[in-house]
């Protein structure tokens, strides 16, 4: 949470390996990356070349093969041990954004932020007003009682993001966010994810083919066949 | 923490109102099934409490009157006047037949008893008790015969001077009490033509007309066109006499078969409508497995539409214990409106029913706890596939 010692996103010789024998596909051969509290960087990479692999063991969903990996201030993963509760850790120190924002469509706005505190046995009005403050900041506080089937392609987007942050965690895993918007939109959320960034202290991945938001990053993983080489880019203001 | 299954049940309420609703007419049905079962068993305790009667003494080795016949002569009350702890007796007869009104024909069971004794209807909603000897009767209430109506049991005529209610055969057919002698002669009665070939055979045989005793053929005769039978005979036992007491010497001393009311009670649950009850049953079971598998199906595809959002829940930290939770109360939701359906429609409908349909609060209350059990158990499948769910499906490719 927002008190917690926070060094970000640790990765280290990280490799994933799907399947055995002949049939295996080594998806991660060797993956480093350091992503600093406050911080937003893109991770870029033809088809195939490992991206929602190495997200997903960053999201711990799936476990990687060898190497280690710390977010926050937690070792979550070194050399085939893991940390048990993989469900809290996720509940508590990483927030989600996916293309889709797959808001929960029987929750309106204000309860699908909120819901997550709420899972984290946080009382409903805190939880609420916790989930308000982050709409405020996201400028869709207007439609907070809204269902999200009424809002609009950004506005869900929106809602995403504000649940994402809403737990306050260390980490945050974007897969192609703005991939479904038009370009001032997709800079928007571009936008927002550096603001919260800077003022919550998270580290954010921001998974991307999206060229409108590319120049955007000061820095730039690129991956191909499962290895990350790091590249300073354009850190383009956009304001 | 919110409820996610009420905000999904509020949020997709048309598919629960209609799905509880189809679910609601079979519970419906279901308790309908129960109540004319205890309707049933309520008629037959209703019948034996209204004869006013505390033992029945029927031809022995019988099960008689209702559920086999019994045939007793009828002056055998006459002996049991006379045993200790008998109040009083009286014969009665009963017979199912089709009784006739102008052109309408209604099936029936014509009681025969003695104006006054144990065995007349306990109480009237109309009119008044059989005073005369003959063609007088009281029809129950759902004969369909009015006070003053011109009946007519074989031959003869009778006009209803009473009405009274919960007078039904174990089979659901009103009761007609008509005077004993009137009932004797019904059941007894035989065409013209009978009588006539009877009275040729009596006479062509020569034991009976010997020409040597002059009025024996017209004694026998006589003799045969009278019905000295009768079905049983109720007894009423004076107060401070239980009634096994007094019956355990007519049956020592007067060779016939006497059931006390507990008895003929058991006879008449576990003997006459044990067919029909377990009929009843079979309707149940088979009910609560199709009441079963609808709520299993609905539940189990509104959760796969949700394999979505189950998996952004997982992702996000919720726990497995929460989704199937929120499963469970969803089919338990189900089960709550269709019970309520179930319970409204049943009640609306049960007066309709020709027959007496008694919905008791503790069957409700029984059915109520089984529909939770059946719903609970028919979310099992669902539960399961929710729980299969990977949360890295949320992250998607
Ligand atoms: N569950 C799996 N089992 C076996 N191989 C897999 C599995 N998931 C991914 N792969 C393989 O691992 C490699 C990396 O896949 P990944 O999904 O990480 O690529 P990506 O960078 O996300 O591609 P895209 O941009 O097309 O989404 C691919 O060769 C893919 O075929
Ligand atoms: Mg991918």
């Amino acid at each position: 949470m927002a008190d917690r010692l926070n060094n970000g996103i640790h990765i280290e010789g990280l490799t994933k390996r799907y399947g055995a024998g002949d049939t295996a596909v080594d998806a991660l051969r060797g993956v480093d990356m350091q992503v600093a509290p406050g911080e937003v960087v893109g991770l870029v990479g033809p088809s195939g070349s490992g991206k929602t692999t190495l997200l997903k063991c960053l999201g711990a969903v799936i476990e990687p093969s060898s190497g280690s990996m710390k977010l926050g201030n937690d070792v979550i993963y070194k050399d085939g041990w893991k940390i048990k509760d993989l469900r809290a850790l996720r509940r508590d120190n990483i927030g989600f954004v996916f293309q889709a924002p797959y808001l929960i469509p029987f929750l309106d706005v204000t309860d699908n932020v909120a819901l997550l505190p709420m899972l984290a046995g946080r009382p409903n009005a805190e939880s609420r007003q916790r989930a308000l403050e982050l709409l405020e900041a996201l400028d869709v506080a207007h439609r907070a009682k809204a269902m999200p089937s009424q809002l609009s392609g950004g506005e869900q987007q929106r809602v995403a993001i504000a649940r994402a942050l809403v737990n306050r965690p260390p980490v945050i895993l974007a897969d192609e966010p703005t991939a479904p918007l038009d370009s001032e939109r997709a800079l928007a959320v571009i936008r927002i994810l550096n603001k919260m960034a800077q003022q919550y202290q998270t580290a954010i991945i921001v998974v991307t083919h999206d060229e409108k938001i590319i120049p955007t990053f000061r820095r730039i993983y690129h991956i191909r066949d499962g290895r990350t080489h790091e590249e300073a880019g354009e850190g383009r203001t956009f304001e | 923490m919110i409820s996610l299954a009420g905000r999904d049940i509020l949020h997709a309420w048309g598919k629960f109102v209609f799905t509880g609703v189809g679910l609601g007419l079979l519970i419906g049905v279901t308790l309908t099934m129960a109540g004319v079962y205890r309707g049933m068993v309520d008629d037959a305790k209703v019948l034996l409490g209204n004869s006013g009667a505390d033992l029945w003494v029927v031809q022995k080795d019988t099960l008689g009157p209702y559920a086999e016949p019994s045939s007793i002569y009828d002056d055998v009350y006459r002996g049991i006047l006379g045993m200790p702890g008998v109040e009083r007796a009286a014969n009665v007869t009963y017979l199912t037949m089709q009784v006739r009104l102008g052109e309408r024909d209604v099936r029936a069971m014509a009681v025969g008893i003695v104006p006054g004794g144990p065995g007349e209807p306990g109480y009237l909603v109309a009119g008044r008790q059989i005073t005369r000897g003959h063609y007088e009767a009281v029809a129950d209430m759902a004969s369909g015969f009015k006070l003053g109506d011109r009946i007519q049991i074989r031959r003869n005529h009778y006009t209803v001077v009473g009405l009274t209610r919960r007078m039904v055969s174990s089979s659901g057919d009103p009761m007609v009490f008509i005077p004993l002698r009137d009932a004797q002669e019904a059941q007894f009665l035989k065409d013209n033509d009978v009588i006539v070939q009877q009275r040729r055979r009596t006479a062509a045989n020569p034991a009976f007309n010997r020409p040597g005793v002059p009025g024996l053929l017209d004694a026998v005769i006589a003799s045969q066109s009278n019905n000295s039978f009768v079905n049983a005979v109720l007894v009423q036992t004076k107060p401070g006499h239980s009634a096994e007491e007094v019956a355990e010497p007519i049956r020592r001393w007067k060779r016939l078969q006497v059931y006390t009311r507990v008895q003929m009670e058991e006879i008449l649950v576990a003997k006459l409508i044990a067919t029909s009850s377990k009929q009843i049953g079979m309707f149940l079971v088979i009910l609560a497995i199709v009441s079963a598998a609808i709520v299993a199906f609905i539940i189990y595809t509104l959760t796969l539409g949700k394999i979505r959002e189950i998996a952004v829940l997982k992702l996000i930290g919720t726990r497995n214990r929460t989704i199937a939770g929120m499963i469970l109360q969803q089919a338990l939701g189900l089960g709550f409106i269709g019970f309520v359906v179930g319970k409204i429609s049943a009640t609306l409908w049960a007066p309709l029913f020709p027959k007496y349909v008694l919905l008791e609060p503790g069957d409700a209350a029984r059915g109520f706890a089984a529909v939770l059990i059946i719903c609970a158990l028919a979310s099992v499948l669902a539960i399961r596939a929710a729980l299969k769910v990977d949360p890295a499906e949320a992250i998607g490719g």
